[in-house]
């Protein structure tokens, strides 16, 4: 970005002020640590100039926003269009309980819904199976049929508002029962928006919330891939995430890699069904965390959108710019936040906020003050969703686009952090592809030993944690936190119970047949799915019938 | 030489957090312990059999869903009808403190908290754990 001169000058200039200027006041008053690193490890120099961003190509690596490589953001005038939707993940108890969460949140601003799935409809069990009992209601909302998610949406039109759903394994079943909703609220497929997860790989990494093996459950993914982009082209049809990823302990860099990792693997096995790239490229959109280290974070989106766009290009032989743009969804850090004092989260999640608008994402869920203790009161998720709307119209991060770039300290990590992205990319394919990287705990035992890391620098007090290791107090025990029924359970149970004595049985019994028969053939199992669930058959009665045609996963275990 | 402490650290339930589990499995074993994990999706029979089958004089139950107290008294419950009266067991997670006490009640000796640092659960183990044969 500077001519060869100017540069020399600039190199000779630091050189005499660290040996002049910077000796002597280190001779005074010495620097307080020997090292200086991010929350994820990486060194951080005393200062950047431009001889930290001389190799830099600016049309070629950093460019226009819109335009490819898309390091300054997908959309040309970014926030200053709009802002980023505002999506808060809420779930708990029953349906009717989490519709008036719903209802609430879109009163008071909210601009995207995004459903939290109580973890037996996420592992695709019935609120009655055995391995259900005592998680019913309780970090989500209890799902089993097509009943529950009409009273979910109950009085929500579905053509006004986008949803995100929190569902991997399930989706198809869950991306089904959708649109049968929609349907007869009168809304054709081409008009419903949101988003499913369906990404399975990071559930076999580090989420938990697998069902099927690694071959059938990508057979699933790619199934609802590819029905998507026939019929429903305003879905997000995946949402590859290293939100997951980043809080079982991964570095910024790490997060990166592996998610994009996976979108390999999730691209390359819908070019493998004959799908042509830019058919399906458009619709696939990714979900990263935010850590309180807003410059790293900020190089880290930076980066992932310059890898993405490469990728997609270069590898997959991308043409339409659509196919090359990574759109992202962004939770703040639920890892960061602390039990002790936790009223200190709000500024936690408020640099996280900032972090994420300076970092051009597409929308944001911020975690509430109180959730290293339980599931969000109403009052701190009003916290939480004012902190979006104060950064959005306060702060001013969203009046220019991309307003970081070409600070040298983000522009030198961004490189920095693209290069490692490539580095692991690099060793994944190497290994055999990310399956095999998988398979072999490649990826998780790179993200376990950054954990261990982490955890002893906090131990050993080399790195401050607020209220952790530092400025602890004592402090009486918190009050007033939410509590789900235990008696949801009992309810839902009881809900199935009727609901399995008063649906049309052989309508109910024709469908799971035909969709087991249509899932050993390679036919697409979305409409059969979708005949299901209007046949009133289950989320676990569904799974079911895959268990027994792929069978059930069984991670090995890599401590 | 003194026979090693042997844990066993579990996840009850279906919740899929096992960042602490992992974490603390390595720093047992590093602290000298023999450790078992037994990976996600554990019933309490489960839990139970494999500290049986191990012989375990500990089992450490890791819950990030807010299940502990559905899970956590079955499982001590469960020791002591098979017989495992002397069993260290210890918990944690996401666990209110209004739950301590109610837990200790029930026989989970130790519960941890988020932000408990780990030598704080190595040392408790190393003090309350039954003496070795």
């Amino acid at each position: 970005m500077f001519d060869e001169k100017a540069l020399q000058k600039i190199k000779a200039g630091k050189d005499k002020w660290e040996q002049g200027t910077v000796a002597k006041t280190l001779a005074k008053s010495p620097e307080s640590k020997k090292e200086f690193t991010t929350i994820s490890g990486a060194p951080v120099e005393r200062l950047y100039t431009p001889a930290d961003v001389a190799g830099i190509d600016y049309e070629k690596h950093i460019g226009f926003p819109g335009e490819f490589p898309f390091t300054r953001g997908v959309q040309p005038t970014m926030y200053r269009g709009r802002y980023w939707t505002m999506r808060q993940y809420a779930g708990f108890g029953s349906a009717k309980d989490t519709n008036a969460r719903y209802r609430y949140l879109l009163q008071q601003g909210q601009t995207g819904l995004s459903v939290a799935f109580h973890l037996p409809t996420q592992a695709g069990y019935d609120s009655d199976h055995p391995l259900s009992m005592g998680e019913v209601g309780k970090v989500g909302v209890a799902i089993d049929s097509i009943e529950d998610l009409k009273v979910l949406f109950n009085g929500i039109p579905l053509d006004k508002v986008t949803t995100s759903m929190t569902i991997n394994a399930a989706a198809t079943v869950l991306l089904g029962m959708y649109l049968a909703i929609a349907e007869e609220q009168g809304v054709p497929y081409d008009k419903v928006g949101g988003t499913v997860q369906n990404d399975v790989l990071k559930e076999i990494i580090c989420r938990g919330q697998y069902i099927y093996p690694p071959k059938p459950t990508m057979r699933l993914t790619v199934d609802l891939i590819e029905f998507a982009q026939k019929f429903v082209p305003r879905w997000n049809s995946i949402s590859i995430s290293g939100y997951h990823i980043r809080e079982s302990g991964s570095t910024a860099a790490q997060e990166i890699a592996f998610t994009l990792a996976d979108g390999i693997a999730y691209a390359q096995a819908c070019v493998d069904r004959g799908i042509p790239v830019d058919a399906f490229a458009g619709r696939l959109s990714f979900f990263f965390n935010a850590f309180t280290n807003v410059l790293e974070e900020v190089a880290k989106f930076r980066a992932a959108r310059r890898c993405w766009a490469k990728i997609m290009k270069e590898r997959f032989g991308a043409k339409d710019p659509r196919s090359m743009m990574l759109r992202y969804h962004v939770q703040t850090g639920g890892v960061t936040l602390t039990a002790q004092q936790p009223l200190n989260n709000i500024v936690r999640v408020g640099l996280q906020t900032y972090a994420t608008a300076l970092g051009g994402a597409q929308s944001l869920h911020t975690n509430s003050y109180d959730e290293a203790l339980c599931l969000p009161t109403q009052q701190a998720v009003t916290v939480a969703l004012r902190t979006q709307q104060i950064v959005a119209e306060e702060s001013g991060a969203t009046d220019t686009v991309d307003p970081l770039a070409g600070c040298y300290y983000v522009e030198a990590m961004t490189d920095k952090i693209e290069a490692e992205v490539h580095e692991y990319i690099k060793k994944i394919d190497a290994i055999g592809g990310t399956l095999a990287a998988i398979e072999q705990g490649y990826i998780q035992k790179e993200i376990q030993n950054s954990s261990y890391r982490f955890q002893k620098e906090i131990e050993g007090n080399e790195r401050v944690y607020v209220g952790i290791n530092k400025y602890t107090m004592e402090e009486p025990p918190p009050e007033g936190l939410l509590k789900v029924d235990m008696s949801v359970g009992e309810v839902e149970a009881a809900k199935l119970k009727k609901l399995r004595a008063t649906r049309d049985q052989a309508k109910w019994k024709a469908a799971l047949d035909k969709l087991k028969k249509v899932s050993q053939t390679d036919e697409n199992v979305m409409p059969t799915v979708i005949e299901a669930v209007k046949a009133k058959a289950t989320v676990g009665e569904i799974c079911d019938v895959w268990r027994e045609v792929f069978g059930e996963y069984r991670p090995k275990e890599f401590v | 030489m003194a026979s090693k402490i042997k844990i066993i650290v579990a996840k009850p339930g279906l919740d899929g957090h096992d960042r602490g589990a992992k974490l603390l499995a390595r720093i047992f074993a590093e602290a000298g312990m023999e450790v078992v994990y037994t990976g996600l999706r554990q019933t309490p029979e489960m839990i139970v059999n494999a500290a049986l089958q191990e012989d375990a004089d500990v089992v450490g139950l890791s819950s990030l869903s807010g299940v502990h107290n559905y899970f956590f008294p079955r499982v001590v419950q469960l020791m002591r009808e098979k017989g495992l009266k002397d069993v260290l067991i210890v918990g944690g997670g996401i666990i209110p403190q209004e739950d301590y006490e109610p837990l200790k009640k029930a026989g989970v000796q130790g519960v941890f908290g988020p932000g408990t640092p780990t030598t704080e659960i190595v040392k408790f183990i190393q003090d309350n754990v039954r003496a070795k044969k």
